[in-house]
């Protein structure tokens, strides 16, 4: 099983203890936090193992790259504090097993990954995937697995990680674009961490539509948008990777609004609050994080994560705010139709 | 066609969703409304047949009528919940083909097969009149890029002869290059098909496909959509290669190239989705392209259409053998009476068969000076500059 | 019996009169297990005149009876046992009267109940009757007779409890009215001021009258409908988790459900909340009350509220599901049938427990469902088990697991609903002998010649 490259001397002489004291949804003093923290390392009981909310921002926060959000799901799983109740850990799962269907395109050497999610092949289509369409994976033998870092399972993770990436390579891809942020983060935050060898190369789709955009420049026409960004739980895994949508933005004449709930102060859609912490808090998340939408005076919501769709959509657009997901978004620019819509 | 059909016919669970429309507003096989015996249903046929399979039933006139007055419709295939449900006409097909080779087929489908084998036709009618109504229509040359491909009805049955001479004109106001086969033209083979006499159907395909061939053939264009399903979906098995279309889908495309310009009429005018275009073939909105372009209203909708459409009845050569006649729940009879309902004074159509169906119909209704059936291309026509 | 199919004739009309050996196999059988039985003819008669002839023939030459709706009950209760007459209903398809202000309808007694649903939701889009989770041809008359369940059970009882009256065709041939409508024009009660006479054809399989019309109790319909399904993996929290959510006097409908595939639901418990509102705002106050109603299982980890992909919810949503027939076809074989003991909702953990050890008994793919019925009173559980019909052997394992079924539920103190012949036979048995004996007064004396759906509540 790979393990977890995590250095607790560097915890020992870390002042700021952003980790915790950073946390959203803990208030937690430095004094707390350090005294906490050291609890979490030396696998003894602390509240923070059940309180938190596994928005993964602490893996953001932490200014020295130690992954004390992994460390804090391995410890949930050993103490059996867990975050989400049991049940909805069993159904995910049971329901991301492998099954031994490979469900493939015609794979190249470079290939799309639509993860486990459907709704990105209903999405990725167009100009602008023309040259990659037809070379593609998905399904469970392809899926990244880091959802279960919201349910307390990082065995999961480590079982499960080795062979999806042997899954690939045998595919005989060596160019892996990942239409899925949390794909991108796996193998390039996750795997890292573990130790786990990752032989081929992993795009994030950001950076593909980006260049895609740049090959395709004579169809743009700008948008003139002012749109909000939702920035979703595993972008905090992979943090760097941020600038591509200020890229894309400029390129399609997109204003990424300022606003209170952005970069680092970023809320999640909330999705598994609702599962793991009950109504409150899901909804309060929710509540702020549209209202600052709605005051920023955006015209659009623009996803990142297709799973953020379900819970946010349709919410963001009651109150006049129009969803879309990145990718439709380039689309558009590109005089496309989007393929996500909200029908209120 | 292979006899899958013996291995799977007994996971029926005669649930009966297959009776219904989509939101149960309404009986919507035409074989249950006309004769309401749960026998006369899908999940009736079905397990009939396998009883009969099973050697539990003794062929009979009763389980033949069963069997032969379903039109192939595929309201059963929309709205059946289950995995095979794609497959459930297929398997009536095919056990229509076992029939045939059984040699236990009713007397007036024999009389179909045996018209279409000697004549060409279900009608019993000459070879020699197939293209009389076509006087002074092109012969098809290899330089035209459509063949225009009439089929029976169109030819040879007054009222769908009316559509045959409205078409052309259209064509050729719109400078479409095109021409028909005249008394060379064979039956296109879909009721053949349908009834289960494979030996013909073979027989009709091949010799249409090979004389497409020796013409040079590259796109059809067709009147009725009975034979667009059949050479667009099954010809190609035998080895077809051409594009095919109806004539809704040509239509419509001279009209979005303004090579049909309209002047808008004020009438009202519902519209009845064929079977073979609609739950068939997925097309039910060019044809209301189409007649939206030539109305100042909008169309009244029956409230079963698309998807729901109820069938005319015409359906598995019912238009010539007649089984689901003599009663005020015949299914044309049934879907006359609801189109006059929704207050239009016309009820426009895009198939020959439905329309042979429905006018008959309207007699039996006593409706005729209240609502008349028109084809989508005589509507057309009509409203042309 | 010469002469009978020409009587039959003249009262129906020749096209709906059948004793060909096509209508007698199909109407014979049901796509339950239950052995079939031909009957000699079956008749579909248009309106309560020509029941009532049928009937009187029926008394005078001693034939059998049968009255048939949908068929769909599974567990028999139309095969014609004794041979004689299948009265197919649903010729008699008319919507008679709809009082808007007084919240019912009046129907023939073949109404399916896809048809009433489309017709109040075209035209009286803001009342709504109780409809069963079963196929839209189902009727309304013969889910009453059964004491059937809808999406409304969970407010307002069995679907009998919404009966509002009936027209009744006796054994003996009188047409007679059950109900408000026996005194008034109006059909707003079944029995109440007066004696109860429902009670002697409600529950009683046909073995008593034929319901000819029948009056329904219809219920607002909110704008807007949604779903919250709380999954748990322990069966013990259920009788629990139903108490604090019926507390609530919110909820439309609450339907508990277990299944070992797709793989997504195996092992675990999952409770449908259904709940209904006029605006938005109504919906979520509703959807934090059960939230909060639930909040310490969420605490605990013992349960909680499931993410629902939107493909799933619109399945649940759908009333009728149309996804719950594709239970018939898990095994590729057209075929399910269930046991449904009513029981009190603290049972409920030791009957789910029981499902899944006769699916692994019997080596048969189960799914155990409960429906939670007036503020949980009590519950409609079922044991269903999915067969192939062409596996002679499976069709005889799935019998032997529904028997056992019907067993354990019996000897818990359950009620067998829509039994099957077995099925009345061990209720009859643990009968009070002095109920079974006014059972059986009752049955004599409106069916003194014993033609009415014969072999069923044989005391």
């Amino acid at each position: 099983m790979p393990e977890l490259k995590f250095d607790k001397d560097k915890c020992a002489k870390c002042k700021s203890v952003n980790c915790l004291t950073m946390c959203q949804y803990m208030k937690l003093d430095k004094e707390q936090a350090k005294m906490e923290w050291q609890k979490i390392i030396k696998g003894e009981y602390s509240f923070v193992l059940e309180s938190c909310a596994t928005c993964y921002a602490c893996e953001e926060y932490c200014p020295q790259g130690n992954h004390p959000f992994y460390l804090l799901v391995e410890r949930q799983e050993q103490m059996d504090k867990l975050a989400s109740p049991r049940a909805l850990i069993k159904q995910w799962v049971n329901m991301t097993e492998f099954s031994g269907k490979f469900m493939v395109g015609q794979v190249k050497e470079r290939a799309i990954s639509f993860c486990f999610i459907p709704r990105l092949q209903q999405i990725a289509n167009g100009k602008l995937f023309e040259d990659v369409a037809s070379s593609w994976v998905m399904g469970a033998e392809f899926f990244c697995n880091a959802v279960f870092l919201h349910f307390s399972r990082m065995s999961v993770i480590q079982n499960r990680l080795p062979k999806v990436i042997d899954n690939i390579s045998k595919q005989g891809i060596k160019e892996l674009i990942c239409l899925h942020d949390e794909c991108w983060a796996t193998y390039n935050s996750i795997a890292p961490a573990y130790g786990i060898e990752v032989p081929f190369k992993t795009t994030h789709y950001f950076e593909y539509l980006h260049n895609e955009l740049v090959k395709n420049k004579r169809s743009i026409k700008l948008l003139n948008l002012k749109v909000a960004y939702q920035r979703n739980c595993s972008t905090r895994l992979i943090p760097q990777v941020d600038h591509w949508v200020d890229d894309i933005f400029k390129l399609i004449g997109v204003t990424r609004l300022e606003r209170e709930y952005d970069k680092k102060n970023a809320l999640c859609c909330g999705a598994l609050m609702f599962s793991s912490k009950g109504y409150d808090l899901g909804t309060d998340l929710q509540k702020r994080n549209i209202d600052d939408m709605v005051k920023s005076g955006a015209e659009y919501c623009v996803f990142n994560c297709p799973a953020c769709w379900d819970p946010l959509a349709e919410k963001v657009a009651k109150r006049g705010v129009k969803p879309i997901h990145m990718i439709d978004l380039c689309k558009m620019a590109i005089g496309e139709k989007p393929a996500l819509e909200v029908k209120i | 066609m292979d006899s899958k059909y013996t291995e799977q016919i007994h996971r029926c669970f005669r649930c009966g969703w297959c009776k219904f429309t989509s939101d149960y507003r309404d009986l919507n096989c035409p074989a249950y409304k006309r004769f309401r015996f749960d026998t006369y249903s899908t999940s009736g046929r079905l397990w009939l047949i396998r009883s009969w399979l099973n050697e539990e039933i003794k062929w009979s006139e009763r389980l033949s009528e069963i069997l032969y007055t379903c039109t192939a419709c595929k309201n059963c295939v929309e709205q059946c919940p289950m995995g095979f449900a794609p497959d459930i006409v297929d398997w009536i097909v095919q056990a229509r083909a076992d029939v045939v080779e059984s040699g236990q087929i009713p007397a007036r489908v024999s009389r179909f097969f045996e018209s279409v084998y000697g004549y060409g036709n279900p009608f019993k009618l000459l070879r020699s009149e197939r293209g009389a109504w076509a006087d002074g229509v092109k012969r098809y040359e290899h330089s035209d890029e459509y063949l225009l491909y009439i089929g029976c009805l169109g030819s040879y049955d007054e009222n769908a002869q009316k559509m045959s001479k409205s078409l052309v004109d259209l064509l050729n106001k719109a400078g479409v290059s095109f021409g028909i086969l005249g008394n060379d033209e064979e039956c296109c083979g879909n009721e053949v098909y349908t009834l289960g006499e494979e030996g013909l159907f073979q027989m009709l395909t091949e010799k249409n496909i090979r004389q497409f061939k020796e013409l040079g053939v590259k796109n059809i264009v067709t009147l009725s959509p009975h034979a667009f399903n059949i050479m667009k979906n099954t010809y190609p098995i035998y080895g077809a290669d051409f594009r095919v279309y109806h004539y809704t889908q040509l239509l419509n495309e001279m009209a979005e190239k303004k090579r049909l310009p309209q002047k808008k009429k004020k009438v009202k005018v519902t519209y009845h989705d064929p079977c073979f275009l609609g739950r068939y073939n997925r097309i039910y909105e060019e044809p209301r392209k189409l007649l939206k372009s030539i109305l100042d209203l909008d169309i009244v909708e029956m409230p079963r259409n698309r998807k729901d459409a109820f069938c005319c009845g015409g359906g598995s050569g019912n238009f010539a053998t007649d089984l689901l006649a003599g009663s005020e729940d015949s299914p044309s009879r049934v879907r006359v009476r609801e189109a006059h309902k929704t207050g239009a004074s016309i009820l426009a159509v895009a198939c020959p068969g439905c329309m042979v169906m429905l006018k008959d119909a309207i007699k039996a209704e006593n409706l005729e000076d209240k609502l008349t059936v028109m084809d989508v291309s005589q509507l057309m026509l009509e409203s042309s500059i | 019996m010469s002469g009978i199919y020409e009587s039959l004739v003249k009262i129906v009309g020749e096209d709906f009169v059948s004793n060909q050996q096509e209508e007698l196999y199909f109407y014979g059988r049901d796509p339950g297990v239950m052995p079939p039985h031909k009957p000699d003819y079956v008749v579909m008669p248009k309106n309560t005149e020509e029941v009532q002839q049928v009937v009187k023939l029926a008394n005078k030459e001693k034939i059998p009876i049968v009255p048939k709706g949908g068929g769909l009950a599974l567990t028999g209760l139309v095969i014609p046992l004794k041979g004689g007459i299948v009265m197919d209903m649903k010729r008699m398809d008319k919507i008679l009267e709809v009082n808007a202000k007084n919240r019912y309808v009046v129907v023939e007694g073949g109404v399916s109940q896809g048809i009433l649903k489309a017709f109040l939701d075209q035209n009286y889009p803001d009342l709504r009757h109780s409809v069963p989770e079963a196929p839209p041809i189902t009727t309304i008359a013969a889910n009453a007779v059964i004491h059937g369940q809808g999406r409304l059970s969970q407010q307002y009882g069995f679907n009998s409890d919404m009966v509002n009256g009936f027209e009744v065709v006796l054994p003996t041939g009188e047409i007679c009215k059950i109900g408000s409508c026996s005194v008034s024009p109006y059909w707003f009660s079944k029995g109440p001021p007066m004696p109860d006479l429902s009670g002697l054809f409600l529950g009683w399989l046909g073995t008593t009258g034929i319901i000819t019309k029948i009056g329904l109790k219809l219920y607002p319909k909110k704008r807007l409908i949604d779903v919250e399904v709380f999954v748990t993996d322990t069966e013990d929290i259920i009788p629990d988790v139903v108490y604090k959510i019926t507390h609530t006097e919110l909820i439309e409908d609450i339907g508990v459900w277990s299944q070992p595939k797709p793989r997504m639901f195996s092992g675990n418990f999952h409770l449908n909340i259904f709940f209904t509102g006029d605006t938005e705002e109504e919906l979520e106050l509703k959807r934090k009350i059960i939230y909060h109603a639930l909040q310490e299982y969420i605490d605990s980890k013992d349960g909680g509220f499931m993410q629902v992909p939107s493909d799933l919810k619109a399945a649940f949503l759908a009333n009728p599901q149309k996804t719950m027939s594709n239970f018939a076809d898990l095994r590729k074989g057209g075929g399910f049938e269930y046991s449904g003991p009513i029981i009190p909702v603290e049972l409920y953990p030791q009957f789910v427990k029981k499902v899944q050890e006769l699916g692994t008994k019997y080596r048969v793919i189960q799914n155990a469902s409960g429906r939670v019925i007036q503020q949980g009173h009590c519950m409609m559980f079922s044991f269903a088990f999915t067969f192939n019909r062409a596996d002679h052997d499976e069709l005889d394992r799935v019998r032997k697991a529904l028997h056992e079924a019907a067993e354990f539920g019996s000897e818990k103190g359950a009620l067998l609903w829509k039994p099957t012949l077995y099925e009345q036979k061990m209720m009859i048995d643990r009968m009070d002998p002095n109920t079974r004996n006014l059972m059986k007064k009752v049955k004599n004396l409106l069916d003194p010649n014993g033609i009415m759906n014969p072999g069923n509540w044989e005391v």
